[in-house]
């Protein structure tokens, strides 16, 4: 138990035995004061009438004097009683009140019930330290998606801010400093379905804090951290963290893959998108001429890098060179950009491209307005710093607005939701553009206008126990079985797998005749109707056995029994009638 | 010395002491039970379990739980006795002054545990 809570007992005591004492001498006195009945005879008050009077007159409820009209040495008695009795309640229970709305108590109260509450999780579930828009995206996400989640942050008014989202699970959420690793222990991070630790705050030291304790204290569970200088992501990575984002490069590098593989980056955004899985429609960033890059900060220097290689003409504006440093081997225009002049020195009318990425929105919303006004044709990209400002940065028509905490989310969510996607993103870089354009163009025909759906399978009891089953058999079952729809075996399901892992083997785009084994990982898209249907194939054993064989069985008692008869029946008049159905072959075939 | 060591042993000790004072005599004999007496084991017994309140240790936790055994056997004893004399047409009889004697009996088995618990601690902080 914990020591708050010890010590309000403790506190509690001398209002107690204030009250105790105020009492006994009430009581004690009108015992032994001789009362007079109506007739005047004695009649002393017992402890149960005592007791009765000096509780309601210490309360100021006042009923009246019992059992009959008081003498006036009862009289005295009451009047010192009052000030005596009336004056120890109120000061013992404001002291107990008080203490018990106190708010060192309060938040001993909130972390123990926060404890019990994540102990009695018993599904896989995530810890998300920092709820802030990182944070409350994943949670989002996760909850959307069935994932159980538990979030900490050091602000209570972003924890009353998630009590008020509707998320579809609950979260527990305690407002507490992540940096302690009591209240990380508190939190589940030695819990047997503690699933992953995500280190979501805005402060780099923090998140390296909770990196080294999480990594010391229970090194099963996977780290995922957020880092924004390259210094602490070399640290993190030093203690074995095991997925470190840096919003920046993770921008800058979707950059440089977007101006150098539109197709690929068209595929990657369409099965990870968070725009409800629509082919995405904005013009493909242009690949040669000059681009304009305003800020030389820490998103300036992740473009720097990955953008060199691209073999596009580099021009940075950046109003204090001094702070930032420069870029080397590229030109540097000191000054605004927020300002026409400094605009045209940098050339704007013969660029194709610019990129706002100050960490100030109202500079970068400007910057834009003044570079439109001078090329209407520039490919722009805009940083949005606060989400606040979203329908500003959707007004103002950029091409491309990259923001930091929801690309970490959307990387994370993806991590955890669908790790085998993660997987397939990092083996599809290797392929070339016309790979990506031929698979685009199979998705976009198989899902024409409709939502594509991306999902992930397991073979095994949990997710196949049909196929299991039947592997255990012996039966051997090909990946193509699984692409039949159970209602009609001879008609492909509207999905395609596209990566199939086994042991530490990646196979992009497996073939149909793949024989499937226990443990194999698959993912596949397409649409949610193709995941329903495979569903039933994989979990149902009469689904499978009809789409492996084309026949239907009989099962059950009542089936076994009957169907031979009715088949029996069925075949004497297919004798005299023959034409044969489908059904009837495989009742004769039972029998 | 800690004065409040000396005041939480003397209510302890004194809680002992009253309820063994009530609880001798004839066990149906309403002259050998005063109601003044079980009044102040009632007062002890409640102080004493107050003073036991926000003690960390395994010791403070049982002797808590052993004064709550008390002050609920005492307090039942108490209710009998109102509910004989105020609420009955009998009054005091014999019998009921036996119940009220064997639950204040009981109370007392809970005083001497809290009793014989405050010396092992005491012992134990000797050695």
């Amino acid at each position: 138990m914990n020591h708050i809570i010890f010590l309000v007992f403790r506190r509690m005591r001398t209002p107690l035995l204030a009250l105790i004492v105020a009492y006994t001498i009430a009581i004690v006195g009108f015992v032994l004061i001789p009362g007079r009945d109506a007739t005047g005879a004695p009649a002393p008050m017992s402890f149960f009438h005592a007791f009765y009077f000096v509780g309601y007159m210490s309360t100021t409820i006042g009923f009246g004097e019992i059992p009959y009209p008081f003498t006036d040495a009862q009289r005295l008695w009451t009047s010192l009683c009052i000030f005596l009795t009336v004056s120890v309640w109120l000061y013992s229970a404001g002291t107990l009140i008080a203490l018990l709305q106190e708010k060192t108590f309060q938040r001993a109260l909130a972390e123990q019930r926060f404890a019990r509450q994540v102990r009695g999780l018993c599904e896989p579930f995530y810890l998300v330290c920092g709820y802030g828009e990182t944070g409350g995206t994943l949670v989002r996400a996760l909850t959307e998606r069935d994932r159980r989640a538990v979030t900490i942050d050091i602000k209570p008014e972003r924890i009353a801010l998630l009590q008020l989202e509707n998320l579809r699970e609950f979260v527990p959420a305690l407002a507490a400093d992540a940096r302690s690793p009591a209240r990380l222990l508190d939190a589940g991070l030695n819990h047997p379905c503690c699933a992953g630790i995500a280190a979501l705050t805005d402060v780099n030291a923090t998140n390296l804090k909770i990196a080294i304790t999480a990594k010391l204290l229970n090194p099963r569970v996977p780290v995922i951290c957020r880092a924004d200088s390259v210094a602490v992501e070399a640290n993190m990575a030093s203690f074995g963290t095991d997925h470190i984002y840096d919003p920046f490069g993770t921008f800058a590098l979707y950059l440089a893959t977007a101006i150098q593989a539109p197709q690929r980056t068209r595929l990657f955004e369409w099965l990870t998108g968070d725009a409800r899985r629509t082919p995405p429609t904005s013009r493909p960033p242009p690949a040669s001429g000059r681009w304009i890059l305003c800020g030389y900060g820490r998103f300036g220097k992740a473009l720097h890098r990955h953008l060199t290689a691209q073999g596009l003409e580099l021009v940075f504006i950046e109003a204090r060179p001094e702070r930032t440093g420069r870029p080397e081997g590229t030109r540097l225009i000191v000054g605004p950009g927020t300002e026409a002049p400094t605009l045209e020195e940098a050339g704007i009318a013969e660029a194709v491209g610019l990129i706002a990425g100050t960490d100030d929105d109202a500079n970068n919303l400007s910057i834009i307005m003044t570079a439109r006004e001078l090329n209407d044709t520039l490919f722009v990209v805009a940083r949005e710093n606060q989400s606040d400002n979203h329908g500003l940065f959707c007004a103002v028509d950029a091409d491309i607005i990259m923001h930091p905490s929801a690309i970490i989310a959307e990387r994370i969510q993806l991590l955890l939701a669908t790790p085998l996607l993660a997987d397939f993103r990092r083996q599809a870089r290797r392929q070339d553009e016309d790979w990506a354009r031929e698979l685009v163009e199979r998705i976009n025909a198989l899902v024409l206008k409709e939502t594509l759906a991306v999902w992930e399978l397991t073979v095994g009891l949990d997710e196949a126990h049909a196929v299991q089953t039947a592997l255990d058999a012996g039966t051997e079952i090909r990946l193509a079985t699984l692409g039949c729809d159970p209602h009609d075996r001879a008609a492909p399901l509207p999905m395609i797998p596209l990566l199939h892992v086994r042991g530490g083997e990646r196979r992009l785009l497996p073939p149909g005749d793949l024989p499937l084994g226990r443990g194999d990982q698959l993912l596949f898209c397409g649409l949610p109707i193709a995941r329903a249907r495979m569903g039933l194939t994989l979990q149902n054993p009469h689904a499978l056995r009809y789409v492996l064989t084309g026949r239907s069985h009989y099962e059950g008692r009542v089936w076994r029994w009957l169907g031979p008869r009715l088949a029996r029946r069925l075949g004497a008049a297919e004798r005299a009638r023959p034409t044969s159905t489908q059904d009837a072959e495989a009742t004769r075939d039972h029998r | 010395m800690n004065p409040e060591k000396v005041v939480f042993g003397f209510f302890i000790v004194l809680a002992l002491t009253l309820n063994f004072g009530f609880f001798v005599g004839d066990i149906d004999n309403p002259d050998h039970h005063h109601g003044w007496e079980l009044f102040a084991v009632i007062v002890v017994n409640l102080i004493a379990t107050v003073l036991k309140f926000g003690d960390r240790s395994q010791m403070g936790a049982v002797l808590l739980a052993t004064s709550l055994v008390a002050i609920l056997q005492l307090i039942a004893a108490a209710l009998v006795w109102t509910i004989a004399v105020h609420a009955t047409e009998a009054g005091m009889t014999p019998s009921t002054m036996a119940s009220i004697v064997s639950l204040a009996g009981g109370a007392m088995i809970a005083n001497v545990v809290s009793v014989v618990l405050l010396i092992i601690e005491t012992v134990m902080l000797r050695r």
